[in-house]
């Protein structure tokens, strides 16, 4: 390993102290120091999320919203300031604009449900791109053939970026949707979302981002970039999994439908009528995951302690060096060259199946992710079955990504003999 | 540089590399096609079955996918060439037990020969999928399933 891919990141950042926060990592897989290289899939707790959980569940937990004694009120005030800390990170005006959801998947089918029913009508068009997670796929797919709708889909070039003067062509007045990722999972390409979002509201159309993929690994002010709706999933961020959300410009929100029905959305319920509750409210039926949303809140301290602007540094130097060496590798290629992207390399050997692949890097302790990443539309695009993924966190270190490569070597040594 | 595992032994290897009967069999009598959605595992397998002896003539597959879903169905045809259909049901029954630990053939009576190769997939439970692929298509083909089977 170079000494000064190790100085320029320690400049940036303490990876050993930031390791001592995170005590999965100090396990060994099959004998060997784990080497945790599937950000992407999901990420590992800080201690302090951890501890945080464990005291709100060994101390103040309570239902939210409706106890009028002490232990709910304390949980309610809580999981509003856990809200607060949601809005505050993602550059939202107001709370009631973050609705709590199970993560981006759920977020998603949300928004094309209730979005749907009130906006989308037979001819009206919805427009996603090439290289979107099923989750931003199949949702508008199954609206359009309920709503008589059209699907459009940006194309990408070669080098996986959204060839944003066809984008252009597809829009219309009939254009009601257009939802993109802000970094696609299975390439990691970096998404010009606020030229997408200025170019959409052109045409009248509303924009969705997916943050699931950039929230962890950049700063985001979603009034910058002026979407109408942005998803994040906790999981990715640190923070437990079972929670995530939504956030939506209020003079939306106030007009869409609900999407699930139950208790705590309602104004009030008759047997002949009910009335809904004002955002959030409207879009949180039943008991919400409470905990879960304690521990995001705690994750987002964390991330913030540290600083996106360094975690976005430091990640870019690995990723940097991570590429360096894998355009070493001969028979390995890299799957998504954007000229902007976040820290995930995503690779095709000629000579061993991804799924062969990660088999054999997991024998030395490294967990990769092999397989299409739900974006199969993304795999066809490039003409690959699938491919193996490195995605890299902050709590990564140089030498883990030289563990890596060496590893990759050895699978190739290994099935072409 | 070698590995410390059971999972790619030699002759899975060479399977892999050289898959045997890795052909279409025009006309066959049986065919179907499976998929592992989740890993994109593909195959086709073909047989010509007697139907009168219950035997099992000729079998091929094509298709693509990892090494061990390559070997084991490589393998697998070469087992099944000349056996009777009802002994491939049970056999397909006791490889399954096998790879998910439920069943050692180095303790207990089974009909696997070879096939023992894939014992190694029990340490391993998220490719049991990529071994059992050919049997279930098997089983698929032997049961006219013509819409193809899925493992998921």
């Amino acid at each position: 390993m170079s000494e000064s891919i190790t100085s320029v990141a320690d400049n940036i950042l303490n990876v050993e102290n930031i390791r001592k926060d995170f005590p999965i990592l100090t396990q060994t897989v099959r004998g060997k120091p784990l080497i945790y290289l599937d950000n992407a899939a999901t990420t590992h707790k800080p201690n302090s999320v951890i501890e945080r959980v464990r005291k709100f569940d060994a101390e103040e937990y309570g239902t939210v919203r409706r106890g009028a004694y002490k232990l709910s009120e304390k949980a309610t005030q809580l999981y509003e300031e856990s809200r607060q800390k949601v809005a505050d990170f993602m550059g939202a005006e107001k709370k009631s604009e973050i609705v709590f959801t199970s993560g981006t998947t759920q977020a998603i089918n949300l928004v094309a449900n209730s979005f749907g029913k009130r906006f989308v009508n037979a001819g009206d068009e919805i427009i996603i791109s090439n290289i979107e997670h099923h989750a931003n796929t199949v949702p508008w797919q199954v609206l359009c053939e309920e709503r008589g709708a059209k699907l459009k889909v940006i194309p990408v070039n070669d080098a996986g970026e959204l060839m944003i003067e066809e984008y252009e062509k597809l829009l219309s007045s009939k254009t009601r949707m257009v939802a993109i990722n802000q970094v696609s999972n299975a390439l990691g390409t970096i998404n010009p979302v606020k030229k997408i979002t200025e170019k959409a509201h052109a045409v009248g159309a509303k924009v969705l981002v997916d943050g699931a993929q950039s929230i962890p690994h950049m700063k985001v002010d979603v009034q910058d970039i002026d979407c109408d709706f942005y998803t994040f999933s906790g999981h990715k961020m640190y923070a437990p999994s079972g929670i995530g959300g939504v956030y939506g410009k209020m003079g939306l929100w106030e007009e869409l439908p609900p999407y699930v029905t139950g208790g705590d959305m309602i104004m009030q319920v008759t047997l002949e009528k009910t009335t809904y509750a004002k955002p959030p409210a409207r879009f949180e039926a039943g008991t919400p995951p409470i905990t879960q949303v304690i521990g995001l809140g705690a994750a987002i301290d964390y991330l913030n302690e540290i600083g996106l602007d360094k975690i976005a540094d430091y990640e870019n130097t690995l990723l940097e060096y991570g590429t360096r060496l894998f355009n070493d590798i001969e028979g390995v290629r890299i799957i998504g060259n954007a000229q902007h992207k976040a820290s995930i390399i995503s690779f095709y050997i000629e000579a061993a199946h991804p799924h062969d692949v990660v088999t054999l890097l997991d024998q030395d302790g490294i967990s990769c992710r092999g397989g299409h990443h739900c974006a199969q539309p993304t795999m066809i695009r490039y003409g690959v079955p699938a491919t193996t993924r490195a995605s890299m966190a902050f709590y990564n270190k140089p030498e883990e990504l030289d563990a890596l490569a060496e590893s990759v070597k050895k699978c190739i040594r290994f099935f072409s003999v | 540089m070698s590995y410390d595992n059971e999972l790619y032994q030699q002759v899975i290897l060479d399977h892999n590399r050289k898959p045997r009967n890795f052909h279409i069999i025009e006309n066959a009598s049986h065919n179907c096609h499976g998929v592992n959605p989740l890993c994109g595992d593909d195959i086709t397998v073909y047989l010509n079955v007697d139907e009168q002896a219950g035997k099992i003539d000729e079998v091929s597959f094509q298709g693509s996918g990892c090494a061990i879903s390559k070997a084991s169905t490589s393998l697998m045809t070469v087992f099944l060439k000349g056996k009777l259909v009802e002994d491939a049901r049970k056999v397909k029954d006791e490889f399954h037990k096998m790879i998910l630990g439920e069943m050692d053939p180095e303790k207990e009576e089974h009909h696997l020969g070879k096939l023992t190769l894939f014992m190694g997939i029990r340490e391993y439970p998220s490719r049991t999928k990529c071994a059992s692929l050919a049997w279930h298509t098997l089983v698929g083909a032997l049961d006219k399933k013509f819409d193809g089977i899925s493992t998921e």
